[in-house]
């Protein structure tokens, strides 16, 4: 007879405890508050799909769902190519490679609510370094509470600020690991630097870049922190990223069954949108 | 196609080197011939890829120069001196595919399509790559990298020189053959200087007609295999080639004559000038005899190595192995070796100092 050994369930068991107390559990909540009117008190009304209906057929929906795309895809175009940039020219040896690791690393050490506040401050019309420099030295209209196009900046310039960092370390990493035979090969095969950097450095750093766009594209996407404590979704709504609007619904207005339903939307996208990204980029690593 | 000269040639590390230990290469005089297949041979750190990254032009040597055909060509960029560099892990594009990877140094120097089509599909056939120049480069075995790898350096025409550092370290052992044997016939082919770099002595021994044997930073000998095995000048040659390595015996002098113990050796001829400083006799294993009688000594270790025995002995507190035909005795047992006498030779602070007997004769 077979004997089968049970005890390995009691390895997973941990895991298990662990996904089911912070993701299945939390989101079944959820699945179950989607489908549901409630008013408090426990009390609860079957609602069928109706939240989902109302919500895909709403505009402000596809407004969020369109700044939130907005937002992400700038700070993307902006923060990859840029740290790119920086890690090429960082030092790959020397005194000073450790200071520019430290400096490059400071940002993304800071409290994201303290982002917020700091570039609240520094852009502030009246007190703000930035904001007051802007306005009576140079003279230019800046006031991001009152012009949706100087809270954009605004915005975009504090996650720059806070996020190209980790694009810096991820590439840096990738490009550290590139043995000097392939640059002293490129130098003998009277490779320019384009060439260089087109061949042996982006293929390289490829694998790191992946993770850095698919780190930064879910984060960006459920952003809510920074832009909540630097404009609060303002002026009017030109700042109400998705996670503004989710976080409106629920705690603002109470309205815990289409939040619920936004909620899972909102989720389904940031996976399905992550996985195409992944899917495509490792595609050719298979064959 | 160029003969290559070193002159003087130094290099360190440090930007202002003090003592000669400072130098990665002291002070190298060298020429290579053209067409000629060189080995640089040497242990781990002895400065043979300081000095191959010289000629290729990598690094900018502190002292010295480097000719092509008398031409200087010491502060000249890689690309501009016309050599190629094998790595010792392969290198290639890997979002290229074979053709392009072959392609690139030619298109990088704006050689138009027609001469790199007929280049690239000439140095494909000599490789046997043919098949597999519409893949990307990046799915290929190793040792197809490493023959791509080479192939990026053969594919320019008027290529002076091909280094190879340590090429085939990462390919399996029952390719390395197959590579190695088709480098020997690339080099009968294409009839360019080759420069190959290796710690192995079997690769060293069997692609090159030279081999330069370096240690320290310094050239011990240059020779033809032949002449690195039966007549090292160096004790350091006679230990690094052959296996195992030559034995070398302390001695003393007396007479013109070489003791080792109180027992007289008979050295191959006359003992050049007057020697002062450490003595010793050097004596391959191949030479070494079991007799009836000579040296007295205790075997010590009887390894089987395939067609040889080795047998290692104690004698005067040294080891001496020799390879005998055959089982070799218990381990333990008294034995008398015998040293043949044109194989035995003094060398006097390392360096050889007997007459060899074609000299004499």
């Amino acid at each position: 007879m077979k004997t089968v050994n049970q005890k390995a369930w009691f390895f997973v068991l941990p895991v298990l405890v662990l996904v089911a107390f912070n993701a299945l559990i939390p989101m079944m909540t959820v699945v179950n508050y989607s489908v549901q009117e409630t008013f408090g008190n426990n009390v609860f009304l079957w609602q069928g799909l109706d939240w989902f209906q109302q919500l895909l057929t709403e505009e402000r929906f596809y407004k969020a769902l369109g700044r939130q795309f907005m937002f992400t895809g700038l700070i993307l175009i902006i923060e990859i190519p840029l740290g790119i940039a920086i890690a090429l020219a960082m030092p790959r040896q020397g005194i000073w490679v450790p200071v520019c690791l430290v400096l490059m690393a400071l940002p993304m050490l800071i409290p994201w609510n303290v982002v917020g506040a700091m570039w609240n401050i520094f852009t502030l019309p009246d007190i703000g370094l930035l904001g007051y420099f802007l306005n009576n030295v140079l003279g230019i209209q800046y006031d991001m509470t009152q012009d949706p196009i100087a809270a954009w900046i605004t915005i975009i310039t504090m996650d720059v600020w806070h996020w190209t960092s980790l694009v810096v370390l991820l590439a840096y990493a990738g490009l550290v690991s590139i043995p000097d035979a392939y640059y002293q090969a490129a130098k003998i095969d009277g490779a320019s630097n384009w060439s260089v950097f087109r061949f042996i450095q982006l293929p390289k750093m490829k694998p790191v870049l992946t993770i850095a766009i698919l780190l930064r594209f879910m984060d960006s996407f459920n952003i809510y922190t920074e832009p909540f404590v630097l404009t609060g979704g303002g002026p009017g709504n030109s700042t109400t990223l998705l996670s503004i609007d989710l976080v409106k619904r629920a705690l603002g207005q109470f309205d815990l069954g289409p939040a619920a339903a936004m909620s899972l939307i909102y989720f389904a996208i940031t996976l399905l949108v992550s996985w195409l990204f992944y899917t495509l980029m490792t595609k050719d690593d298979l064959n | 196609m160029a003969k290559i000269t070193l002159s003087k040639l130094r290099h360190s590390y440090y930007p202002t080197p003090k003592q000669p230990s400072d130098y990665a290469l002291k002070e190298i005089d060298l020429d290579w011939n053209d067409g000629g297949a060189y080995a640089l041979l040497g242990p781990s750190g002895c400065g043979k890829s300081t000095l191959l990254n010289i000629i290729s032009g990598l690094l900018v040597p502190s002292e010295g120069q480097i000719l092509f055909d008398g031409k200087d060509v010491t502060e000249l960029a890689p690309d501009k001196r016309n050599i190629a560099q094998v790595f010792q892990f392969p290198v290639i594009y890997d979002t290229m595919t074979v053709y392009d990877n072959l392609a690139f140094p030619l298109r990088n120097r704006g050689r138009d399509e027609e001469t790199v089509n007929k280049r690239v599909m000439a140095i494909a056939e000599m490789l046997e790559v043919t098949d597999m120049l519409d893949t990307k480069a990046a799915g290929l075995s190793p040792d197809n990298k490493q023959k791509i790898s080479m192939g990026r350096g053969l594919v320019r025409e008027d290529v002076n020189v091909v280094m190879f550092d340590e090429p085939l370290t990462v390919i399996d052992p029952h390719l390395k053959w197959k590579l190695r044997s088709k480098l020997k016939e690339l080099h009968q082919r294409i009839k360019a200087t080759m420069i190959y770099v290796t710690h192995d002595q079997t690769e060293a021994l069997t692609f090159a007609d030279q081999v330069v044997v370096m240690q320290d930073g310094e050239v011990v000998q240059i020779g033809t295999p032949v002449e690195l095995f039966e007549r090292p000048a160096h004790t350091f040659v006679g230990h690094f080639i052959g296996s195992p390595g030559m034995n070398v015996l302390p001695c003393t002098l007396s007479d013109g004559q070489a003791y080792f113990g109180d027992q007289l050796v008979a050295l191959e001829g006359a003992i050049i000038g007057e020697p002062s400083g450490r003595t010793e006799i050097g004596i391959r294993p191949e030479f070494v005899t079991l007799a009836a009688s000579g040296l007295a000594a205790t075997v010590s270790k009887v390894s089987d190595v395939g067609r040889h025995t080795v047998v290692e002995c104690d004698a005067n507190g040294s080891k001496i192995s020799a390879i005998i035909d055959g089982a070799g005795p218990e381990k333990g047992s008294p034995v008398f070796l015998s040293f043949q006498q044109n194989q035995t030779r003094l060398y006097v602070d390392g360096w050889i100092a007997t007459q060899s007997q074609e000299a004499q004769s």
